[in-house]
């Protein structure tokens, strides 16, 4: 009983000497709230975290945090506390919190917001839009996935038909016709951006169906995806991050979004006091998407023509389309 | 020592005292993990307390926790009546996608009716998912928690089938249904919430779950059909030697459990989320329900203490993150507390062997005799 007394008293003492730390007047707090992914999702989530924390290590004056959400509902929670935290930005990411984000941004005018891959909030005065033309990353790994077919067949698994997701086939679509205009475009639309065991599947009923090549824009279920290529033996094409350490042997390469980047960016401009509303465009431009650094497996040939295309696409040679009507070879649009 | 006796005695004989000290561990646990981790105990476990504390904060304890304390109850009268309904997740489910769907499609239906409306939609919906488990055990002895189970991944792929409709999905780029009508939201209006200092989610949900407590215990307590319900889970043999329908008490009690959980999904829905995601996970209220069942022991009261605990530690660890700590730490607490509840036979065994053991009887002779 002493020693639990005891204990009781030291824990009482603790609290009482716990006190809020107050930060220094110059720190810039930077929050991101996270979409039901979780920070550790392998993708955005995660790469954005990463930046935030890279940024905070080069740059101590920066005060970097994160809470996840586990339901639709935890994004208005977590966001008011940020709210009262008084962050000085807070960075929402991903599209399933553009409605959670415009209320807050409506109900508090003050306080700056950022949100990647949603530009509905484009009007509001105190939200900048992180949006990356993932149309053109897609474009290029679709150029190396018809380059590498030998079966003229490659496989494309979406997470969710959206506009925003559209873009994803696509570019990959455009790309694997260009070089292989008679290539067969296996497309699954798994409605679910976490289901491991469903992105399998469906992999592994492209790879019975004569494909040799797969690219996923899924999430998680694109985990499963790689899963299943790594098992089979063909390529795998990653998304968003450089997704090559799931599977170094099969992973041929990766569409990058860099999302590290543009919370890197957004952060800086709050800081210096130049933050900008509206809609922050990320392309093969600026470096905001491009092929991942790992391009080991890609043939010398096939690098050079990808170069090649990025080049015109900087150049404004050439543009990737956008819409469902001008890749007719996209059948999930509808 | 006599101090040592009788603190164990009460521990063995009170389960409030009990529970309480069970939580104390769980803390305690959580406590090791942080020095583990080399994260400061007294930061984390202030910024849980000092989050919760403020007017806002308990606001947003009282609307977390409603969704618990419900789903808690469902799960605490199927304790009572003596089967197991892991199927809280399910029934919870499809109850609120059955508000949503009714809060969706029917805009024009006055608030006073709309919002009770949803209530028994979501009741009959998780009434239905009960009874369904129910008429499979009793026709055909299929174990009930199997077929929950499984039921659990059904209503969550028809939930996500619904949710993806175009009637009911979000017309924006959201993975999610439409928002509910207004006339179906529990929420406080906007300008009482900012007068009064609440959480933006401030909702009068509270006072159904304490209604819902009053109830439950009233049937459990106070009416025949209880009594028959508590006597087939005491021992069914001799409830039916005593006449009483087993089979049929049995759907009762699933029926009666699923139309709590469902209802529990309407107040999650029509009091914060106001739509439902399309999931990729479980949430887990119902799974949380069984949680908050056992540390409220069952009881009804017990269940609403429970509940707001639960919802505490919910909200309050939201926010470890912000110090650094991980929101993980606070399912090693809770995983603690309810592994020291449920072991409560064994920890009861052994202290009440203690306590009577023919030196504390000893003592306790001695003490009587100090008194005189």
């Amino acid at each position: 009983m002493k020693k639990i007394l005891a204990i009781a008293l030291v824990l009482c003492m603790v609290f009482a000497l716990c006190a809020t730390s107050a930060s220094a007047a110059d720190t810039v707090k930077i929050g991101m709230v996270t979409d039901v992914g979780g920070v550790n999702d392998k993708s955005f989530n995660q790469t954005s975290w990463e930046g935030l924390q890279a940024l905070a290590a080069e740059d101590p004056s920066f005060e970097v945090a994160y809470l996840e959400s586990k339901t639709d509902a935890d994004y208005q929670t977590n966001i008011n506390t940020f709210i009262d935290e008084e962050y000085d930005l807070i960075i929402c990411v991903g599209y399933m919190l553009a409605d959670a984000t415009r209320e807050a941004a409506e109900d508090n005018p003050d306080q700056l917001f950022a949100i990647i891959d949603d530009s509905s909030c484009a009007d509001l005065p105190n939200v900048a839009c992180l949006m990356f033309a993932q149309e053109q990353a897609s474009y290029l790994v679709g150029l190396v996935a018809g380059s590498v077919t030998e079966s003229k067949t490659v496989g494309y698994v979406q997470g969710m038909v959206s506009d925003s997701m559209n873009l994803f086939g696509i570019g990959y679509i455009t790309g694997v016709l260009e070089v292989c205009p008679d290539a067969t475009v296996l497309q699954y639309n798994a409605n679910n951006f976490g289901d491991i065991a469903g992105g399998s599947t469906a992999a592994k009923n492209m790879i019975t169906n004569g494909a040799d090549v797969i690219y996923q824009a899924a999430g998680g279920t694109g985990i499963g995806v790689i899963n299943a290529c790594d098992e089979e033996g063909i390529w795998a094409i990653g998304v968003d991050t450089d997704q090559a350490p799931l599977a170094p042997d099969h992973v041929i390469t990766s569409a990058m979004k860099r999302v590290d980047v543009a919370s890197q960016d957004i952060s800086k401009a709050v800081a210096a006091g130049e933050f900008a509303a509206g809609v922050h465009l990320y392309d093969l431009s600026n470096g905001g998407v491009d092929l991942a650094p790992t391009r080991d497996h890609i043939p010398a040939e096939v690098l050079e023509l990808v170069e090649a295309a990025k080049a015109a696409i900087i150049a404004g040679e050439k543009t990737v389309p956008t819409t469902v009507a001008d890749c007719p070879a996209f059948t999930l649009g509808d | 020592m006599t101090k040592k006796k009788s603190f164990l005695d009460v521990l063995s004989t009170s389960t409030f005292l009990h529970i309480l000290f069970s939580i104390f561990l769980g803390f305690l646990v959580g406590a090791l993990f942080l020095v583990v981790m080399g994260l400061s105990v007294g930061e984390a476990y202030g910024r849980l307390i000092n989050s919760v504390t403020s007017l806002k904060g308990f606001s947003y304890v009282v609307v977390y926790s409603v969704p618990y304390i419900v789903a808690g109850l469902s799960v605490a009268f199927s304790f009572k009546t003596g089967v197991f309904n892991i199927g809280a997740e399910g029934q919870f489910v499809v109850g609120s996608m059955a508000a949503a769907v009714v809060g969706i499609l029917c805009p024009n239906i006055p608030k006073p009716l709309l919002i009770p409306l949803c209530f028994l939609a979501a009741m009959a919906a998780g009434a239905l998912w009960g009874i369904i488990v129910g008429f499979l055990k009793t026709k055909w002895g299929i174990n009930e928690v199997l077929s929950m189970i499984m039921f659990n991944w059904i209503a969550f792929y028809l939930s996500n089938f619904i949710a993806g409709i175009p009637a009911i999905k979000n017309e924006g780029s959201a993975e999610a249904t439409k928002n509910i009508s207004a006339n179906a939201s529990m929420l406080f209006s906007k300008s009482f919430i900012k007068s009064a200092g609440l959480c933006p989610t401030a909702n009068w949900g509270i006072l159904v779950a304490i209604v819902v407590m009053l109830i439950v215990w009233f049937i459990i307590e106070k009416t025949t059909l209880g009594y028959e319900l508590k006597a087939v889970g005491s021992n069914k043999f001799a409830a039916e030697y005593g006449g009483i329908n087993v089979n049929r008490s049995i759907l009762t009690a699933l029926a009666i459990s699923g139309a709590l959980a469902g209802l529990a999904g309407a107040l999650q829905l029509m009091g914060m989320g106001s739509r439902i995601s399309i999931f990729s996970s479980q949430e887990g209220f119902g799974f949380a329900g069984i949680v908050v069942a056992l540390i409220g022991v069952s009881n009804p009261f017990g269940v609403l203490i429970a509940g707001l605990f639960y919802g505490a530690l919910m909200y309050g660890g939201s926010k470890l993150n912000l110090v650094g700590a991980p929101t993980q730490l606070i399912n090693v607490i809770v995983g603690t507390v309810v592994f020291f509840i449920a072991i409560s036979v064994i920890f009861k065994n052994i202290f009440r062997r203690r306590a009577r053991s023919p030196r504390s009887i000893e003592r306790q002779a001695e003490k009587e005799a100090d008194k005189k």
